[in-house]
């Protein structure tokens, strides 16, 4: 029998998976909340490594990095497995799940059979959460759909062990003890420090602002380095990265206004209500850059319109979050 | 982007609505469901555009005899011989090799057997090039009644 789980769908995998843990553990946290204090906003463009034979853009940070933030911060203790073996890893869960626990599992979303069809690449970081089994099926709740669903045993341990890049080898974990009541202020300012500092005072050219402006330049090239069919498809791949299910739009941007607004509250500075109506224009300003790339890819670009331009909307962006991050950084370490 | 702006288009979701963050009335963030956004259904389209390419250059040369079945389910899989490697727990280069249809055609059927269930067909159908050569997962989506998850 399945245990009760309250399932919320949520814009982002893990950060949804960490909310809807900790509520269940009696400490409702909302999925902005999490992925704020879980530091998951970032910009890395990393042209080296490949996906899809496509440079790897990154609007979050590394999977699994947002729960054990969230978890570390809070002083909740949490217990994690991998394994080898994949019947080991199966028994495992269902020693977990028999015993009542909502356990967190890694996957990869190619072989998960209730996903749309068109989203099942081989990406194997998606985080959902196993509450029960009902004969040879899993009850699941995956924080980006809107209900619960069920997975037969034989696709989850499959997806448990998807090779390739960020393989999770049967990765699980759970929440084994929590603290007496949780001491949010500290938390929120540590993870707006460590995104703040990551997007505006590492220098290294690919990481944060300065990875944004390398990307500018990049793509600037591409029609002439890569021809006019690469160029596109390269174009493609950063939209993708940055509005396909899992951001909650503009790149996490919109999550993370959405927790700076909360912050402003829990904090009582009104000073985070502002930063977070700045936040919002700049994933606006980012879903420009995807509509603005998408007329691209369609060939329905104005003839004034050229790589340059998109090139442009990008240094914009990284204009804004230069500026934002840079108050941001300030405030908090006042 | 304000409530009201969210985008509701739905090409790829198959339904499914996801979750946007977006602004009320009052200027306060809520989670409001969308069935998707046209740039973003667009790019993944446009993936699986390069995926049906790669397959068509792939199908003329195994009905050239040039390259082995193998090759074929291998990357309407979305593989390349390095994924499936690991997945049938050889070395890189022997499953090149078995990309050719010589070495592919002296394969013993217990080998046969672990590239089929890695690449979700049976071994009878790993021999050939299916009468359908959409990528394994739009093949599957097509063969499914519409409206389910």
């Amino acid at each position: 029998m399945p245990i009760s789980f309250l399932h919320r769908q949520s814009a982002h995998c893990e950060s949804g998976v960490t909310s809807n843990l900790l509520t269940h553990h009696g400490a409702p946290l909302s999925e902005a909340m999490a992925f704020g204090i879980g530091a998951g906003l970032l910009f890395g463009y990393f042209p080296f490594i490949k996906i899809n034979k496509l440079p790897l853009a990154t609007f979050r940070s590394a999977p699994g990095s947002i729960f054990q933030r969230v978890t570390s911060r809070l002083g909740i203790r949490v217990e994690r497995r991998s394994f080898k073996n994949p019947s080991a890893a199966m028994a495992a869960l269902d020693r977990m799940v028999a015993d009542g626990i909502p356990v967190g599992l890694q996957t990869g979303v190619y072989w998960l059979p209730y996903f749309p069809p068109a989203l099942r690449f081989h990406f194997n970081a998606h985080n959902l959460v196993v509450y029960g089994a009902e004969g040879d099926a899993y009850c699941i709740s995956d924080p980006v759909f809107p209900d619960p669903v069920v997975c037969p045993r034989a696709d989850l341990a499959r997806a448990r062990f998807a090779r390739g890049a960020l393989a999770p080898q049967g990765k699980m974990y759970c929440i084994t003890a929590m603290p007496k009541s949780l001491d949010l202020a500290p938390a929120i300012k540590k993870g707006i420090q460590q995104v703040s500092s990551m997007m505006v005072k590492v220098p290294f050219p690919l990481i944060g602002t300065r990875g944004i402006r390398t990307l500018a330049k990049a793509v600037e090239k591409w029609p002439r380095r890569l021809g006019e069919r690469l160029a596109i498809l390269h174009l493609g791949h950063i939209i993708r990265m940055q509005e396909e299910i899992g951001t909650g739009g503009g790149g996490f941007r919109f999550i993370y206004a959405a927790f700076l607004q909360e912050a402003s509250e829990v904090l009582g500075d009104a000073r985070y209500l502002d930063l977070s109506r700045r936040m919002t224009a700049i994933g606006d300003q980012w879903r420009e850059f995807a509509l603005a790339g998408a007329r691209h890819c369609k060939g329905r670009a104005g003839a004034q319109e050229s790589f340059s331009d998109l090139a442009n909307i990008l240094r914009a962006c990284a204009d804004s979050e230069t500026a934002l991050f840079n108050d941001l950084h300030a405030l908090v370490n006042r | 982007m304000l409530k009201k702006e969210v985008p509701q288009d739905q090409e790829v979701l198959d339904g499914v609505s996801e979750v946007f963050y977006a602004v009320d009335e009052n200027g306060r963030y809520v989670l409001a469901p969308s069935t998707g956004w046209e740039p973003a259904n667009l790019a993944n389209l446009q993936a699986w555009d390069a995926i049906r390419d790669e397959l068509t250059g792939m199908v003329a040369r195994i009905r050239a005899n040039r390259l082995s079945p193998l090759a074929y389910h291998m990357a309407a899989n979305q593989m390349d011989a390095k994924l499936l490697a690991s997945y049938v727990g050889l070395f890189v280069w022997q499953v090149r090799r078995h990309l050719k249809p010589g070495p592919f055609s002296r394969l013993k059927p217990e080998m046969k057997k672990r590239y089929a269930e890695a690449l979700l067909v049976t071994a009878a159908e790993l021999e050939q090039l299916p009468a359908d050569l959409s990528p394994t997962m739009l093949r599957i989506r097509k063969n499914r009644p519409a409206g389910k998850a």
